[in-house]
């Protein structure tokens, strides 16, 4: 074990990635210098600029080589700056990558992982804040993952890079630098298998990426008072392991579902609906669900420090599934 | 050097002659009859989808696919039948796919705007306009980077080029140094309007030329000339260089899409395409350098319609694809979320 943070993993595991398979590169913008938060450092260095690609802010083209590039045998790894700028290469992602498994009768394949990242807390503005997930879990033949620990980081991008389908590897800005232990060869992490980070029998809370750390905040707050939370990170959320969710739930009677996505529209109703669906006779209070309002993320620090979900919002929400406090 | 006109690193290639001639207008004549045959069928509603024919611009299919290997790759657009048929996908499949049958290339989850025969090295056809432009420059860099000389080319319209992943995909195809062939096939129509109400920039070649890539603009309907061009193109492609456009004039015959009303243009008179239809055009030509023979052109053309005739009696023998099939191939590897 030693000493590592969220971004240093996910630099490791690239680098381990491209030692073990050729077909494994790296391109985006400012790649080569190792990006704004030096997820990529030190690539360009040991594998040289042919597989670690700078490219000009060009999300929609360099999606489109990359998806091309997967088609042909490579196993790319491009990488969108902000979640935000994902927008631009949405077309790519969604008409050409997404679908071109199915609409070629299973012809071709696109091992392509899109590493980006999201969240807000860092005065970023409305436009490089954004937490968007819910779109991508909305087109069939895109995974999606959000890991919330430098180890599901490291574990979830391996298997991603070996995945031969296109798979969107969300990351949260405000976790690069948190400190963790982690082993020197970290295991590969399953895509689809939900991680229960905190055992409780009053309340299941499934928390994604860097809500795992509010609802973990919440559960110690919660113990005090005699409330034992069962915290859950599903870690991808296409494909979804809803049958780790629903098992929790059937056994406490209580969700909580955060994230720090808006909440309108977000995943959170998609989990909703689908426990509300299986495991209905068990539930012994509404499912509660924690998100940002309906707004774009304000810019001044006490707007957006009001703005962020957190570990207070989880604890009203995990009360009011126990009648402890007024349905908001 | 001007501006217009960069210098020639293109090396003289052999002219057409008599095998080649024979095989494009066996090419152009199997596409032809094909999309014929294709806009019967759709207007018995026996095809599916929206239809693009390319009836008028074989020319230029024939002669970019039938100099490339199945190793080359071809991405396409929506006016793909073509392509697909020179590139040498099998036409039975390929109408088998229009009817959404089970023994389509694409079993039937395609149609038309989705044509895919990995096989024949045709990766892809799109609905998004110029939208897959960018894969062709993924599969040039996929060769550089495994090492090869397999080509890539990608066909679109001139529609495409007021598209943002065309401008993008031009600097990065240039500014990396891509074994991409883009072909454009300038119609001078996008969908319903002219391309003078979509630009001010006529010629393609002229969109691209502060980039300085290799370009030539040809008249698409002299199918010896396409191949001429390209077979130049392709020989720079295949020694690692490139980008390269060639910008091919032709003419739509038919409607943006089966069932368009054409409103929007006048007809050319039936004398006018006598003499620019690319098939009687290279007919006339090869009779004259003696290439062929009349027999040669009348039996190209014979053969043509008996192989699509056999294709239709295929398409329509094969049985609709099981109503599992789509839930069992979103995701490679089997896996279903």
């Amino acid at each position: 074990m030693s000493t590592t943070t969220y971004v240093k993993a996910i630099n490791g595991a690239l680098a381990a990635a491209m030692r073990a398979d050729e077909r494994v590169f790296v391109m985006g913008e400012d790649v080569a210098e190792g990006g704004p938060y030096t997820a990529t450092a030190g690539l360009a260095e040991e594998f040289g600029s042919e597989r670690v690609r700078n490219t000009p802010i060009s999300e929609g083209a360099i999606c489109g080589v990359a998806i091309g590039a997967a088609q042909s045998g490579l196993r790319p790894v491009l990488e969108i700056m902000f979640i935000d700028f994902i927008t631009l290469a949405l077309d790519q992602l969604v008409n050409q990558a997404a679908k071109a498994h199915s609409m070629s009768g299973g012809q071709l394949c696109v091992p392509l992982v899109l590493r980006t990242q999201g969240g807000a807390g860092q005065r970023g503005g409305a436009q490089h804040s954004q937490s968007l997930e819910a779109w991508l879990t909305h087109v069939p033949g895109l995974k999606v993952v959000m890991p919330a620990t430098a180890a599901d980081a490291a574990g979830l991008l391996a298997s991603a890079i070996a995945d031969p389908n296109p798979v969107v590897f969300v990351e949260n800005k405000a976790l690069y630098f948190k400190r963790e232990e982690l082993l020197e060869d970290p295991p590969a992490v399953p895509i689809g298998c939900a991680r229960t980070v905190r055992p409780g029998g009053d309340v299941t809370v499934v928390a994604t990426s860097r809500l795992v750390e509010e609802a973990l905040a919440a559960a110690e707050t919660l113990a005090a008072e005699g409330i034992e939370l069962e915290v859950i990170d599903p870690r991808t959320l296409v494909p979804l392991d809803l049958e780790a969710i629903v098992r929790s739930t059937e056994r406490t009677g209580r969700l909580v579902i955060a994230h720090e996505a808006v909440c309108f529209g977000g995943f959170g109703a998609e989990i909703a609906a689908a426990v509300g669906a299986a495991a209905f006779d068990s539930l012994d209070a509404p499912i509660e669900r924690v998100g940002a309002p309906f707004t774009p993320v304000p810019l001044s620090p006490p707007l957006e420090d009001a703005y962020l979900p957190a570990a207070p919002g989880i604890c009203t929400a995990v009360r009011a599934t126990l009648g402890l406090v007024a349905v908001r | 050097m001007s501006e217009r006109d960069p210098a020639p690193i293109v090396p003289s290639s052999a002219a057409l002659e008599g095998p080649a001639a024979l095989a494009l207008l066996r090419t152009m004549w199997r596409i032809r009859v094909f999309e014929e045959r294709v806009g019967v069928l759709k207007r018995a509603d026996e095809v599916y989808g929206l239809i693009h024919l390319s009836i008028g611009g074989e020319g230029v299919a024939a002669a970019v696919c039938t100099q490339l290997r199945d190793d080359d790759v071809v991405y396409s657009g929506h006016r793909a039948h073509g392509h697909a048929i020179a590139k040498g996908a099998p036409p039975d499949r390929i109408l088998a796919e229009l009817m959404g049958r089970s023994d389509g290339l694409c079993h039937g989850l395609g149609g038309s705007m989705h044509l895919v025969d990995v096989e024949h090295g045709l990766m892809g056809a799109t609905g998004v306009v110029g939208g897959n432009i960018p894969l062709a420059l993924g599969s040039a860099l996929a060769t550089r980077l495994r090492g090869g000389d397999a080509v890539a080319v990608s066909f679109f319209g001139d529609g495409a080029v007021q598209a943002g992943h065309f401008n993008e995909s031009i600097n990065l195809a240039t500014l990396w140094g891509l074994g991409v062939v883009l072909v454009c096939e300038n119609n001078g129509f996008a969908e319903f309007t002219p391309r003078s109400a979509h630009t001010n920039v006529e010629r393609v070649c002229d969109v691209v030329a502060p980039y300085g890539l290799e370009r030539e603009t040809v008249d698409g309907n002299d199918v010896a000339a396409v191949w001429e061009a390209f077979g130049r193109f392709l020989e720079v492609a295949r020694r690692g260089g490139g980008p390269l456009l060639l910008e091919c004039l032709t003419h739509r015959l038919r409607g943006h899409y089966e069932g368009d009303p054409t409103l929007y243009r006048e007809a050319i008179s039936a004398t006018e395409w006598q003499q620019r239809d690319p098939i009687l055009r290279l007919a006339r030509q090869g009779a004259a350098a003696g290439w062929f023979s009349a027999e040669d052109v009348a039996r190209a053309e014979r053969e043509a319609r008996k192989e699509i005739e056999a294709a239709v009696e295929f398409a329509r023998a094969s049985p609709y694809p099981a109503a599992e099939l789509p839930g069992e191939l979103v995701y490679a590897g089997g896996s279903r979320p």
